[in-house]
């Protein structure tokens, strides 16, 4: 239910996507986000709610790096 | 990338960094997902011994669902509807039966994994079906695309128990029962609502939030954002999990939920009642509402808990008041395989996930 985990969109048509959660591929329905074949997205109870930003990802994970040695 | 996340030098780093600061601190998380990852990785008993304590919130969507409200379910499969529900729903108990129970007593009850699978077995059954739709705004985008498509089976029905989540937390704080120094908001919520609901209560509580994912890395930091700010003396709403939450949420969901539902008034198990909290369907789609169409089934129901229920502290347990160890129903009358209250059941329940990790360990 509550339980998001990031897929992988690997093949997308109209308003559904096949999604890949490390090997295991689910029929997603896609109809809240806008996506395309490559992006990460968050599902729940069958529905894409959101797209991951890599981009945001690796700042969060730089500014861990950061807090842990101190310089922030 | 993704594996970094989980870290144990990058968590034990920031950890310390918390323990610096020497403080002692009570937070609540109000997210089944957030005690998973908290129990799976040991963090409380980490973040516990830096003066950090978590207590768990009302953030299991099939927990805060009422006795009353599966009763009604059950009642309806009673009358002849085939019920479809998520797995979740399955075995929560009231007065010791349960959904699992009518099924194996003959009663049509199936279990999808999205509502999709329920408008489509609608279409091949002659006899009415029931969706039994449960969770927050993470969820209630899925009902809502579905209620407003055109070619809907005429024999499918929503029973709509979907919940607003800011308002029981709104509830919460009113009722003052746990001080609560700072509070770890739903990630997966906030992506449909964004981070101006969270706004409202600061304003209204000054209580430094963070909007939080479900990596361990992710939790920890939040736990560091907040004592961040409770050392500089500010109260903000801060957006850990910006990688998935952004400021203004799911626009295209958010206006699907706002078009099918309406705020009503509605109580949450171990709440009184939550102001403009539960998600009504609006009258354009009542044809598909089993709350209107079933009214007269519905309205029969009338709950009264058994002693056994009434021993059951699932409602201290959702407002944080107690830990699920405290409950003396823990482990012992109340267990996997027999489980009392629906913080037993599901998945995101926090008494099921603390024994579950206690029996691992
Ligand atoms: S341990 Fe069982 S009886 Fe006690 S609060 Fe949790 S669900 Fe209820």
């Amino acid at each position: 239910m509550c339980l998001g985990v990031p897929g992988k969109v690997v093949e997308k048509k109209g308003s559904f996507a096949k999604v890949d959660f490390g090997g295991l591929i689910r029929d997603v329905n896609v109809s809240l986000v806008n996506v395309k074949v490559g992006d990460f997205v968050i599902v729940h109870a069958g529905f894409a709610i959101s797209k991951v930003n890599k981009r945001e990802a690796l700042k969060t994970i730089r500014l861990v790096k950061e807090i842990v040695s101190g310089k922030v | 990338m993704w594996h970094e996340l989980k870290d144990a030098k990058l968590i034990n780093g920031i950890i310390e960094r918390i323990g610096q600061y020497k403080l002692n601190l009570t937070f609540m998380h109000a997210c089944g997902t957030h005690q998973e990852t908290l129990s799976r990785y040991g963090l409380g008993s980490l973040l516990s011994k830096v003066g950090i304590r978590i207590r768990s919130g009302p953030g299991c969507p099939v927990c805060v669902t009422t006795a009353k409200e599966f009763l009604q379910v059950m009642k309806l499969a009673e009358r002849g509807k085939i019920i479809t529900i998520y797995g979740d729903c399955f075995r929560v108990p009231v007065n010791g039966r349960s959904l699992m129970h009518l099924k194996t007593e003959g009663y049509d009850v199936r279990i999808v994994y999205s509502i999709d699978e329920s408008v489509e077995l609608a279409r091949t059954v002659e006899k009415d079906v029931v969706f039994m739709a449960i969770g927050f705004e993470t969820t209630a985008p899925s009902t809502a695309s579905t209620l407003v498509r055109d070619d809907l089976p005429e024999n499918f029905y929503v029973l709509s128990c979907h919940r607003f989540f800011p308002p029981a937390m709104i509830k919460l704080l009113e009722l003052g029962e746990v001080k609560l120094d700072g509070i770890i908001e739903p990630g997966h919520v906030s992506a449909i609502i964004g981070c101006k609901p969270y706004k409202v209560i600061m304003e209204r509580f000054k209580i430094p939030q963070v909007i939080s994912g479900f990596e361990p890395l992710d939790i920890i930091l939040s736990v560091y954002y907040l004592v961040r700010q409770i050392v500089e003396g500010e109260a903000k709403v801060v957006n850990e999990y910006n990688r998935v939450v952004s400021r203004e949420g799911n626009q295209t969901a958010l206006s699907l939920i706002n078009r099918v539902f309406y705020p009503k008034d509605v109580e949450w198990r171990g709440f009184p009642v939550v102001p403009s909290s539960l998600m009504a369907i609006r009258d354009k789609y009542s044809n598909h509402d089993a709350n209107k169409q079933f009214e007269d089934i519905i309205s029969q129901v009338q709950y009264e808990p058994s002693p056994l229920e009434k021993g059951c502290r699932c409602g201290e347990v959702l407002r944080g008041v107690i830990q699920p160890t405290d409950c003396p129903l823990f482990g012992k009358v109340c267990n996997l395989e027999n489980p009392v209250g629906a913080c037993m059941v599901s998945v995101e329940g926090a008494c099921r996930i603390f024994l579950e990790y206690q029996q691992l360990n």
